[in-house]
Parts: C-alpha cells; structure tokens; sequence
C-alpha cells in the first residue's frame, strides 16, 4: 500500500531522514515511535507529500508518488489527521466533512451527508453536525477530524499524535475511536507517545531514533524483548 | 467672526447647492472607480507577495514600495503630465480613479497579504490532504476566512479614498474640495459656510463607513475565542 523506498530528508545542513525504508501492508496498523525529533512527523508526512522527499522514493498503492500526481493520488488514497485538528473554522461540523468528497465528486451532496451522519455516529457527534469548530472541545475536534478523514473513504489513514495537543482527560475518547477504526481493514499509520495504544493496536512497531528506523517488530518482540540499548533506555523513561 | 457665518452667506450657498453636489457626486465616482481598480490590484498583488515564485513576489514588493513612499500628490501629477505630455487627452476622473486606485492598491495589497498570513499553516496542511489543489484552497478555505480579517482595515481604506480624492483639486479635478475651493475664489469669498459644508458631507460619507469598520472588528474580535 505504502512504500517508502531510500527516502532522504534534508532541510538546508539539517539531515533529518537518512535512508527510510518501510513498506506497510494493505490493512495493516502500523505505529512509529521514538524521542522528540528523530523524524517521526517528517516520515509520516513525506508518506503524502506534505514534505516532499530530498531523495528516495514514495509509492501509493503501487504508482510513484509525484508533485504532478499527488493531489489526485493523496485524494484517492490517503487521510490524515493532525495534532491540531486543523478544521476548517468557518464551516459546521457536516460541512467540514462533506466539502471535499462534494468538491471531488466522490458523492452527490445528499450522499455525502449521509456517510458524513454514519461517521459522526461512529464517533458519537451526531448531535453536533449544526456546531462550528470552536464550539467543541479539542476531544471532540479530533474526533471530528478523524470522521472527516473517514468520509473521504480513503483505505489509508495517517495520524501525526492524535492526542499530543489534548488535555489528559480527552485522550481516551480519541484513543477508543482509533481502537474501534483498527478493527476496520483500513490501513493505519500512527505517530503516538501513546504506549498503551500502540501495544494494543499495532501489527508492528518502528523505533526510530535520529532520521532512522532502529528497531521494527510485533508490540510484543518490542516491548518485551528488544535488545536494542537505545530502545531500552527510551522505554525506560517512557514507560 | 460672526459675518464670516453671516446669513446671507448661506443663502447664496444654497442657491448653488447643485455646485456642492455635483461635486460630491464626483467624488464619489473617483472612489467607487478607485476602490474597483484598488481591490483588483490589491488582491492581485497581494497574493503574488505570498506566493512562492520569486518573481511574483519582487514584483509585488517593488510595486507596494513605490506607490506607499510617495506623495499621492507627486503620483497624481505625475500621471495627469504623463498623459498630457503624450498628447492624450484624459479627463481628470480617469486620472483620480488611476492615481488612487494605484495607491490604495499598493496598500491594499499589503493588507491581503497579512490576511493570507494570518490563515494558520495547518488549514493548507488539512485541504492537502483532503487532494485539494492550490486555487480551491484558496477559494473554498483562505478567503472566506480572510475576508473576515481584512474587512475592517478595507473599510478603513474606502474612507482614506475619499478623503484623498482631496488631491485631484491640483489638476481641476471637479471633486468636492475642488469645487469648494473654485466656489468660494470665485463668488463671495463665503468660506466659512462652504468650508464647512464641504467638510460635513465628506463627514456624512466617511463616518458610516469607519464606525462599520469598528463594528465589524469588534464583532470579529468577540467571536474569536
Ligand atoms: N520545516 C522545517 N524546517 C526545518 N527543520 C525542520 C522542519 N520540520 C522539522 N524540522 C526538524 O526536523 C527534525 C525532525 O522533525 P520531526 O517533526 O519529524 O520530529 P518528530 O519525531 O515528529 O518530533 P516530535 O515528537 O517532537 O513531533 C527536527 O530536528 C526538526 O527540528
Ligand atoms: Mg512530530
């Protein structure tokens, strides 16, 4: 579904990727972690040209990810979510998730706001859909975006640490939205500090340290037998 | 004191009450003229100063620069000669509604450049992802949440307009002050009621137009959290 394939990252001197290699599977959950700037965001984000790689190459189900093709191909394929939400404040709630699929055509108006309804039911915002952005609190924001995200209908989701701008008590309601989407056979990635999730959601786990990956595996060959020092000494203070 | 205000002053004032309007209503055409050309020109300016083509965006510079560090007076002249010069004949509201509208532009320009600066990175982040390209973007996410920053210090920008049509009385340009000034010169040297009138109407214009302007950005203020 996702490959990236030697990608390097450069902004000006600072080399901030260093031959990424990672291929996720259709379906699979993947969860990247690792210390505050060793490039978790950076690779999440060259996976739908938000960052457009200094070298290597990104590919989306199977066609190279370009700056001609990437509107259509990130439309078709991929969702993302932010830290900060980042929804549209001057629309409502229903419109910020119909808008785009409208826009592309994916539905009709009518259609687009009855998937728009499926997934505010999902994440339990049904009676919202009439609200503005500044109206909800920053669980509820989220959970909103991840409905946006789901209303495209894209078969690849990114999340760049859904809940790192949240206040503690919100973090589980986003998280428990997540939990129910991984049932689901969408293809996840997610940045997160969120140990608790990434046991209980990954199908694998990439540690990366400094722009590179480290150290990938089950939850289990991770948190329970890495041999890895660095990994050791990141869990310890983590965990 | 009191003859400068004397009654038969205003009497014959009001007997030409026509030169009054008229030249309001000139004025008034030079603004709405100068607003049209100012709003095309700054929105077009505007965002070639925000874009990332380095061309664009000097050009956008070199045009603020210009039209903000001189006298509107000296850019008036400037055009009314150029025209002169070359053998066109042009009417002096064509020149007004240039000269202003070019010089308004410029600051115009600067004020859609802020407003598209002040639009969080994070809303380009969301429509590219959601596979929008850069003209929907801008149509659907960046003006409709600019236009709101930007509409009071435009409003305030109308009335700096038509205050400044003030300049086109160098060049005859039959606005209020022109014909204010023309009046008085040549009639009964009743300045004080035509001085005063003349600046009441442009009061009656200019103070609807700033206090929407203060409405607006309390409005906007208060809805921000
Ligand atoms: N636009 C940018 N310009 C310059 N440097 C950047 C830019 N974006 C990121 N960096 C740098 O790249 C490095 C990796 O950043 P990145 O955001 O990918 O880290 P991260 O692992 O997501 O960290 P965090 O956990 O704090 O989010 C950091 O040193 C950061 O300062
Ligand atoms: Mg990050």
């Amino acid at each position: 579904m996702i490959k990236l394939i030697d990608v390097n990252k450069s902004y000006g001197d600072l080399h901030v990727l260093k031959n990424v290699n990672i291929e996720v599977k259709e379906g699979e959950k993947l969860v990247i972690i690792g210390p505050s700037g060793s490039g978790k965001s950076t690779t999440i984000r060259c996976m739908n040209f938000l960052e457009k790689p200094t070298s290597g190459e990104v590919w989306i189900n199977g066609e190279r990810l370009t700056d001609k093709n990437k509107t259509r191909l990130v439309r078709d394929n991929i969702g993302m979510v932010f830290q900060q939400f980042n929804l549209y404040p001057h629309m409502t709630i229903l419109k910020n998730l119909t808008m785009a699929p409208v826009l592309h055509r994916l539905m009709t108006k009518e259609e687009a706001q009855e998937v728009a309804y499926h997934y505010l039911d999902l994440v339990g915002l049904r009676a919202k859909a009439d609200a503005y952005p500044n109206m909800l609190s920053g669980g509820q924001q989220q959970r909103v975006a991840i409905a946006r995200a789901l209303c495209m209908k894209s078969k690849i989701l990114l999340f760049d640490e859904p809940t790192s701008a949240l206040d503690p008590e919100m973090v589980q309601e986003v998280l428990d939205v997540m939990i129910k989407l991984s049932k689901e056979n969408i293809t996840m990635v997610t940045v997160t500090h969120e140990m608790g999730f990434a046991r209980e959601v990954a199908d694998r786990i990439i540690f990366m340290d400094d722009g590179r990956i480290l150290e990938e595996g089950t939850p289990d060959e991770f948190f329970n037998h890495t041999k890895n020092e660095r990994t050791k000494a990141f869990l310890s203070k983590i965990l | 004191m009191t003859d400068v205000f004397a009654l038969w002053r205003w009497q014959y004032l009001w007997n030409d009450r026509m030169v009054f309007i008229k030249g309001l209503w000139t004025t008034i055409i030079i603004a709405a003229g100068g607003l049209m050309l100012a709003l095309l020109l700054g929105f077009t300016f505007g965002l070639m100063a925000t874009s990332r083509n380095k061309i664009a965006k000097s050009f956008a510079r070199v045009y603020l620069e210009i039209f903000r560090n001189i006298p509107l007076t000296l850019q008036v002249l400037f055009i009314y000669y150029s025209f002169i010069y070359s053998g066109v004949k042009i009417s002096p509201t064509i020149v007004g509604i240039m000269a202003l509208g070019l010089c308004i532009g410029a600051l115009i320009s600067e004020i859609v450049r802020g407003g598209i600066e002040a639009i969080p990175k994070g809303q380009y982040e969301a429509t590219a992802a959601q596979g929008l390209t850069t003209l929907q973007t801008m149509r659907i996410v960046v003006l409709p949440q600019m236009i709101k920053i930007i509409m009071p210090p435009l409003a305030t920008q109308l009335a700096v307009l038509v205050l400044n049509t003030c300049v086109l009385q160098m060049i005859a340009g039959n606005d209020l002050m022109y014909v204010t000034s023309n009046w008085v010169a040549n009639g009964t040297l009743s300045y004080g009621p035509a001085y005063l009138v003349c600046g009441l109407l442009f009061f009656a214009v200019c103070y609807p137009i700033t206090s929407m302007a203060r409405r607006q950005e309390r409005l906007h203020l208060g809805t921000r959290r």
